[in-house]
């Protein structure tokens, strides 16, 4: 072998590339595409939140910040978790501000994974936590859900999954890229059977702002699996600040300061105006979360409808901004689906194979789209599916 | 309901079907809520915001600052009635501070609103002064921007 592929170890080697990438390749090539594709806010960050962020700029603060993050900023996470969740975590030793929500997966994961180890993945779900498994070395063990379970996990699927190599089990509600949210005493079911397993629970709450007509129940709330809990979320769904790169851990001191390890070799820190921005977002910006949240849930309804009087069946997602149509009906794969729908109508869904094997049948629409174009978007998808019938 | 003044208050020109969708109230219940929102006045009217800068009609905003001497038994209510009823008026708003009313009219030139606040506006019994200033250029008006906007550039990205 002489490529410098031969340095690569295996395990990534043969990861294969992501199954979205050949769609972005795809706009690339087309004019006009209206893209329902995209799993981030369309809104622009508010700009109290910009305004914090230039001035911190301003300032002079330019600097790394305490590995952890910026003392002030873990304080206001403390009580935003309070205040929004009753949830409770030391701002000293409980909390880490990380590089986004995902580096607080992979933290968790890079912490407890030895070749061998099995984590319990709910499918379909976001790319990512397969992807941090396998990059992490461990073994990533699929939890099919259900459309008949409205994409819940089923306790006693979960009881059965569970073996004496699962290491942990990711909780990923609001779910990406279904848009289901599981109930408090849904959540207390899985609790039940947690409480009496030894493993590690990751619970991904990045959309846990997004929740509509819905009380959201964050599982850090459950006293019996907290010392074994690893909470994250960010501010990246919420305060549509993506491109800030902010998010954190939370967790158990204990379990805390060995990720604080990882992450002060690997990052050091997230970046420090990011991080004022952030005190801002926290503090002072509940009133633009819930008007995004207000559009969120319009053009929700809005989608689900247009989607339904299409004749595709859906079940009604509660949460995060996604829509997650059956396309059965149609005779195509979900492949087929939406490459067809790019090429012939330029609109661009997600298949849902690109979530997982159980997403099969499926496609992923946000509604992290400007009414306008979620209305053009319904039309080219009614001309696409007429034609097909027709054929 | 109050979500369907917010949706007409966002897009004036959403259709019936359209809020129908959104809400998830029946087609019904929302033609109903709307005739009786025009009904009871809750909603006053229905109007686009244009930004007259584009196009080549002759046209000045002034805000005007006046102070009035209250009238027995009527207040300042009088008083403004018998400014805001001249067509040129735009708006007129009552104020605390250092002045009574802000009263902004449009004309088609600084003349043509110079003559309208030296022979209607200060003329009227009560007026005692007036402070005349016009608007070199609008930003903003009725919470939408003018000119400019920041443009989706979301790129693609795997999530």
């Amino acid at each position: 072998m002489t490529t410098p592929e031969r340095f690569i170890k295996e395990s990534i080697r043969s990861m294969p590339p992501s199954g979205i990438r050949k769609y972005f390749d795809l706009i690339n090539e087309l004019e006009g595409v209206i893209s329902l594709g995209i799993g981030e806010p369309d809104f622009v960050t508010p700009w109290s939140i910009r305004e914090a962020g230039i001035f911190a700029l301003e300032q002079g603060h330019t600097h790394y910040s305490a590995n952890a993050g910026i003392k002030e900023l873990r304080k206001e996470i403390a009580t935003y978790l309070d205040r929004k969740y009753k949830a409770h975590y030391n701002p000293d030793n409980e909390i880490i501000v990380t590089v986004g929500a995902s580096e607080g997966i992979d933290l968790a994961l890079s912490a407890i994974l030895e070749p061998g180890d099995e984590v319990i993945v709910p499918e379909p779900s976001f790319v990512a936590y397969k992807g941090c498994v396998l990059t992490n070395g461990g073994t990533p063990v699929s939890l099919p859900l259900k459309e008949e379970n409205l994409f819940k996990i089923d306790p006693g699927a979960l009881e059965r999954a569970i073996t004496n190599k699962t290491k942990a089990v990711i909780i990923p509600f609001p779910n990406n890229p279904t848009g289901s949210v599981m109930t408090g005493p849904e959540l207390e079911e899985i609790v039940r059977v947690l409480e009496k397993k030894d493993l590690l629970i990751i619970s991904d709450e990045i959309y846990s702002e997004l929740t509509y007509g819905f009380e959201f129940r964050s599982m850090a709330t459950f006293p019996s699996i907290r010392d074994r809990l690893i909470l994250v979320n960010g501010f990246s769904k919420s305060h549509a600040m993506t491109g800030w790169r902010l998010g954190y851990v939370c967790g158990d001191a204990r379990f805390v300061k060995h990720m604080f390890k990882i992450h002060q070799y690997a990052l050091m820190c997230a970046p420090t105006v990011a991080q004022y921005a952030g005190i801002e977002a926290l503090r002072n910006c509940d009133d633009e979360v819930s008007d995004m949240v207000g559009e969120y849930d319009r053009r929700r309804k809005f989608l689900l409808k247009g989607v339904r009087d299409l004749g595709l069946k859906c079940f009604e997602p509660q949460g995060a901004f996604y829509i997650f149509p059956n396309i059965t009906s149609t005779g195509m794969t979900s492949d087929e689906f939406c490459e067809g729908l790019l090429r012939e109508e330029k609109v661009l869904v997600i298949p849902g194979t690109a979530f997982g094997d159980s997403g099969e049948g499926y496609v992923r629409a946000t509604y992290a789209s400007s009414m306008e174009n979620i209305k053009e978007a319904l039309e080219r998808m009614e001309r696409f599916l007429t034609r097909r019938k027709g054929n | 309901m109050r979500e369907i003044l917010e949706i007409l208050e966002k897009n004036s020109k959403a259709t019936t079907g359209e809020i129908t969708a959104m809400t998830g109230y029946s087609e019904a219940e929302v033609a109903d809520a709307i005739a009786e929102f025009e009904k009871n006045g809750t909603i006053r009217g229905y109007k686009a915001v244009i930004n007259w800068d584009k196009t080549d009609r002759d046209f000045v905003t002034a805000l005007i600052e006046v102070k009035l001497t209250p009238q027995r038994d009527k207040g300042f209510d009088r008083m403004a009635a018998r400014i805001y009823k001249y067509p040129q008026v735009r708006a007129c708003y009552l104020m605390s501070g250092s002045y009574d009313l802000t009263v902004i009219v449009e004309g088609a030139g600084l003349k043509e609103v110079a003559m309208f606040v030296s022979e209607k506006l200060s003329v009227i019994d009560g007026v005692l002064s007036t402070a005349t200033h016009f608007v070199l250029k609008k930003y903003k008006d009725g919470n939408i921007l003018l000119e400019g906007k920041e443009d989706d550039d979301r790129e693609a990205i795997v999530l």
